[in-house]
């Protein structure tokens, strides 16, 4: 069997269980839905609607702005309260720019124009899934048509969709390949007509066998031989994205590259199913699975969520909180993010949240200094020396970072999780990066500089190349004639 | 005596050609070196040093003929850079060069008060000024270096420095 780890990685208890055991359902649409316009990566979307105008589900409200941005729809209907800056679960919990609108109750809604893949080149499908919204559901939510748009250049591509969910709690991926195996694939089928790709490689981890006997049976209906499925043995972190790339292809994703690189575009299956309901229901991406688990709630499950609901309505949807909380974490409880409150909304990223006893949370004591035991770089997913990094990352030294690959850091905190001496590394190394960034951006911008200033120079010299010979030959006619 | 001017004549071209490829040997580690030099500096272009741009400073390190702190945009860091690479003494930016800014300034144009004359599109060295004569011109500021070059050819004074922001990344890193 293909290991998606060549080094590294751990086994963990998964915790998914519990969400898993009844089916996943649709909750009532909020009072209130609070959507932020940067709830993707990249440039914020521009609002398109006014305070005090009537929209209905399904209606844009924020436009994509810039090449790497994605648009944003009402998910219910109503009016719009108010555009304003409100908390939200990502940015380290400053607030954003949010557009509020309250539920009017009539749950009148537009849908898209039902598109056929088939009748649109490449191009236009993939103008049209910038349309719907569509982001990387898998948690980074990187906006899918720039995403698509590079791999359309790459000659040869092959798609790779992501349900290797390997991080604990988080189950979404699961309850979706198990309930909506087919808009997954309808979702491959269509992608794979968007990259003019021949291969998909569905990927799933061998502790969701249920998912993968429901995909199974939906592909056998599909009878696509372009499709396949691939399982793979349950390490943490299978499912990041340069994992699955090499359990798939055998490669690595180069470390300054991109997987389109090596020809590969990697999406998550949540992100196929809502291309697949865009074009086939004209649903724009509204609503999505969340995982709502952890031992400080009362029903732990999967839920279909219209975006902007707050946090605190799922709880309740769930039967409240079971006990004091150490932590209320989205995501899962390796990379998962810790939530200051539970008034915030569901966003494009919230894929679950654990409501967590201290039971539940991996023991951290009081960090220690480093012994050097080399613990974390057994552990490395990506071939890293996080002893080496944490060193160069307290004394600030760009150079050594970059030279040790901080960039190639994946933040899936294995580090830190076999440290005895306790030191978030994971942590660290995620502040380190920002500085590093902006070195590396600094150093581009001069090498473009640079470009413009040289071509610049030849083309002054070029114009009083020409001016001279023209004047040369103004002489030699003059001289000709007198 | 034939034989001792034939032997004369011989060693002379031998050595003289041995001269030369030493001396192109050296001229081409003097242009690798300023290769070298020119790519740790910030290509503001901005002629701070008292040189007409980068390259030729770096040229002027590589001869010898300028001291490493002689650039301000690119500040200590650039300096501490040079020195590791030359195996010198690191010193600080000499203040007589310009003042070493913490935050980076673009040029910014007063678009009402433009007369359209091009002085700060033909000033600007690296492209970065857009217009056309007797029309509105307008910095591009993500290619702007902050060289300052366009503010003092302007007849009506309408550029200005600003400091930009927070960098604009490629992409927000979502994670927080």
């Amino acid at each position: 069997m293909t290991t998606a780890i060549n080094h590294g990685g751990l086994r963990l208890a998964g915790n998914k269980q519990r969400s898993t055991l009844k089916p996943s359902r649709l909750i009532a649409a909020p009072a209130q839905a609070v959507l932020p316009l940067d709830q993707h990566a990249g440039a914020p979307a521009s609002p398109r609607v006014k305070v005090g105008d009537r929209v209905l589900r399904g209606q844009l409200i924020g436009q994509a702005e810039g090449e790497i941005s994605a648009s944003l729809h009402s998910s219910i209907a109503g009016r719009v309260r108010a555009i304003e800056t409100r908390p939200v679960p990502y940015h380290r919990g400053s607030p954003s720019l949010c557009i509020v609108i309250d539920n009017d109750g009539s749950d009148s809604e537009v849908t898209g124009s039902l598109v056929d893949y088939r009748s649109l080149d490449p191009r236009a499908l993939c103008e049209h899934i910038e349309a719907g919204g569509i982001v990387g559901l898998g948690g980074a939510t990187f906006p899918t048509a720039p995403k698509l748009r590079r791999g359309q250049q790459a000659p040869d591509i092959q798609l790779i969709l992501n349900g290797a969910e390997c991080e604990p709690w988080i189950s979404c991926d699961d309850m979706l390949m198990r309930e909506q195996a087919q808009d997954i694939l309808q979702g491959a089928v269509i992608l794979c007509h968007a990259l003019q790709a021949k291969r998909c490689t569905v990927v799933i981890e061998d502790d969701k066998p249920d998912a993968e006997r429901a995909m199974r049976g939906a592909l056998t209906k599909l009878n696509d031989e372009r499709v396949a499925i691939l399982s793979v043995p349950t390490i943490y972190p299978a499912g990041g994205e340069n994992q699955v790339i090499t359990a798939v292809t055998g490669m690595e994703v180069p470390s300054t590259g991109l997987p389109s690189d090596i020809g590969v575009l990697c999406l998550n299956v949540g992100t196929a199913a809502a291309i697949a309901r865009w074009l086939d229901r004209g649903e724009p991406l509204i609503r999505r699975m969340v995982t709502v688990t952890g031992s400080g709630v009362n029903e732990a499950g999967n839920l279909d969520v219209w975006l902007g609901t707050s946090i605190s309505d799922l709880i309740g949807e769930s039967g409240g909180y079971a006990g004091s909380l150490a932590r209320l974490l989205m995501g899962g409880s390796m990379m998962g993010l810790a939530l200051p409150t539970d008034d915030l909304p569901v966003v494009k990223a919230s894929n679950c949240l654990v409501a967590a006893l201290p039971a539940d949370l991996h023991p951290r004591g009081v960090e220690m200094p480093c012994i050097r035991c080399g613990n974390c770089s057994e552990a490395c997913p990506a071939l890293l020396l996080p002893q080496q990094l944490h060193w160069f990352a307290g004394s600030q030294d760009l150079g050594a970072l970059e030279a040790h690959g901080l960039m190639d850091c994946i933040e899936c905190g294995c580090c830190d999780y076999v440290c005895p001496s306790q030191i978030p590394l994971a942590q660290r190394f995620r502040d380190a990066k920002p500085a590093l960034i902006e070195r590396l951006t600094a150093r581009e911008q001069a090498f473009l500089a640079r470009e413009r200033y040289e071509s610049r120079d030849a083309r002054i010299e070029r114009i009083e190349a020409e001016r001279q010979a023209k004047l040369a030959e103004k002489r030699k006619s003059m001289t000709a004639r007198g | 005596m034939l034989i001792a001017i034939l032997v004369m004549s011989a060693m002379g071209t031998v050595l003289a050609a041995a001269l030369a490829g030493l001396q192109s040997s050296a001229s081409r580690r003097e242009r690798l070196l300023t290769e070298r030099i020119n790519q740790a500096l910030p290509q503001t272009q901005c002629g701070r040093c008292t040189f007409t741009g980068c390259k030729p400073y770096a040229a002027a390190i590589a001869r010898g003929e300028a001291d490493i702190n002689q650039c301000p945009p690119g500040g200590d860091a650039t300096a501490q850079v040079l020195a590791d690479m030359l195996g010198r003494q690191p010193k600080p930016v000499d203040p007589h060069f310009g003042i070493v800014r913490k935050q980076s300034r673009v040029a910014y144009i007063d678009e009402p008060a433009c007369i359209g004359c091009t002085k700060c599109i033909q000033a600007c060295p690296v492209d970065a000024i857009v217009g056309a004569s007797k029309f509105m011109h307008t910095v591009i500021a993500a290619q702007c270096t902050g060289c300052e070059l366009c503010v003092a050819p302007c007849p009506v004074d309408c550029i200005e420095m600003r400091e930009i922001g927070d960098v604009q990344t490629p992409w927000r890193v979502l994670a927080s």
